[in-house]
């Protein structure tokens, strides 16, 4: 649920500039195998969401729907950090599909090359998230090599980041005082790591920093949630520039 | 109240996934579209570091928990994986309440 959002679409007359092994016919294992990896990867941060949520106040059962249902981690930590801050139902929800927004452009662009429609198409739309984009549009050829990246990666993270979620949550329910643990800090650290691979250009840094200030010095002055939901009008502000500059 | 943001954050999550196979591709060729769901999980995200780093309710304080972004920062500069880097995060913010250097 990170990295890949700087990546899209993978134009189909790429060819020669793709890396070697992109080039190679595809080997359905070779898929499959990067595939569960990615799973195993994202399974262990599923257990410091699980963590986090139950430290913020969900309950088991709160946090595993989550992951069941919303599937998109940035969101899903979002949700959680907005209610532990006392932030209120509202701008939980609101930071969440705001963050989850960008899951649509990665369906658009993988809409063309899955072809899915019916069931399969709401299954498609659930798994559709960072990892799983990134995988289909690292292989673009044949087509079958990106649907079946795009199906072994979805589910191979949907399974393990619930099973990871459930872990986590479990465990940090069985603790009197999470904040002994130092959880409160595991939190800013989660956003961070989600935050670090976007920070690609300058462009980027100056957005994170205008953001983070905006909240900061808005804090004092508006409920808890609501500060960081003004940050996202520095995301429209800053395209609106660079639109009127281009 | 958890339960209706837990709920409502969820469907709407879903529904901003299953559009993007209902609209039509042309929207992925509008530059507008495309740059701003780049910057706005950018700009939310640092938000959330800064706000979860520096705010208990409205006030802003300085306590172990910078500390331990900090440590976060050194761990993902060594490039470790989000595990580790919550982990140190969180092991820096408890050792130095333990010891009683912040609170």
């Amino acid at each position: 649920m990170r990295g890949s959002g700087r990546r899209l679409p993978h134009p189909a007359g790429y060819g020669p500039f793709v890396p070697i092994l992109d080039m190679e016919p595809p080997h359905r294992r070779r898929i499959t195998s990067n595939a569960v990896g990615i799973g195993l990867a994202t399974g262990a941060y599923a257990l410091s969401f699980g963590a986090i949520s139950v430290a913020s106040g969900l309950n088991v059962w709160q946090t595993q729907t989550l992951s069941l249902l919303m599937f998109t981690g940035a969101s899903q930590f979002a949700l959680v950090g907005v209610l532990g801050a006392g932030g209120g139902a509202i701008a939980a929800i609101l930071t969440a599909w705001l963050l989850g927004a960008r899951n649509g452009l990665y369906a658009l662009s993988l809409a063309p090359v899955l072809e899915v429609r019916g069931l399969r198409r709401l299954g498609a739309a659930q798994l559709t998230i960072d990892e799983s984009t990134a995988m289909a549009l690292a292989h673009p050829e044949p087509v079958a090599a990106a649907r079946h990246a795009f199906w072994t990666t979805g589910l191979s993270v949907f399974v393990l980041w619930n099973i990871g979620t459930f872990a986590g949550s479990f465990g940090a329910s069985l603790i009197d005082n999470p904040a002994s643990l130092g959880l409160d800090a595991a939190i800013p650290a989660g956003f961070l790591a989600l935050l670090w691979p976007r920070l690609v250009d300058r462009t980027m840094w100056a957005v994170a920093a205008a953001g983070a200030t905006v909240a900061l010095v808005l804090t004092p002055l508006l409920r808890p949630g609501l500060p960081v939901l003004a940050a996202g009008l520095v995301a429209l502000a800053a395209s609106w520039l660079i639109g009127r500059r281009a | 109240m958890i339960w209706v943001a837990v709920l409502a954050g969820s469907l709407g999550t879903y529904v901003a996934k299953l559009v993007g196979y209902l609209l039509p591709g042309e929207m992925l060729s509008r530059p507008s579209v495309r740059r701003i769901t780049g910057l706005l999980p950018v700009a939310l995200l640092s938000a959330l570091v800064a706000v979860q780093t520096f705010a208990v309710g409205q006030t802003l304080v300085i306590d172990a928990r910078l500390a331990g972004v900090a440590a976060a920062v050194v761990a993902l500069l060594l490039r470790a994986p989000f595990l580790v880097v919550v982990l140190v995060a969180a092991i820096t913010a408890a050792v130095l309440r333990a010891v009683g250097l912040a609170s």
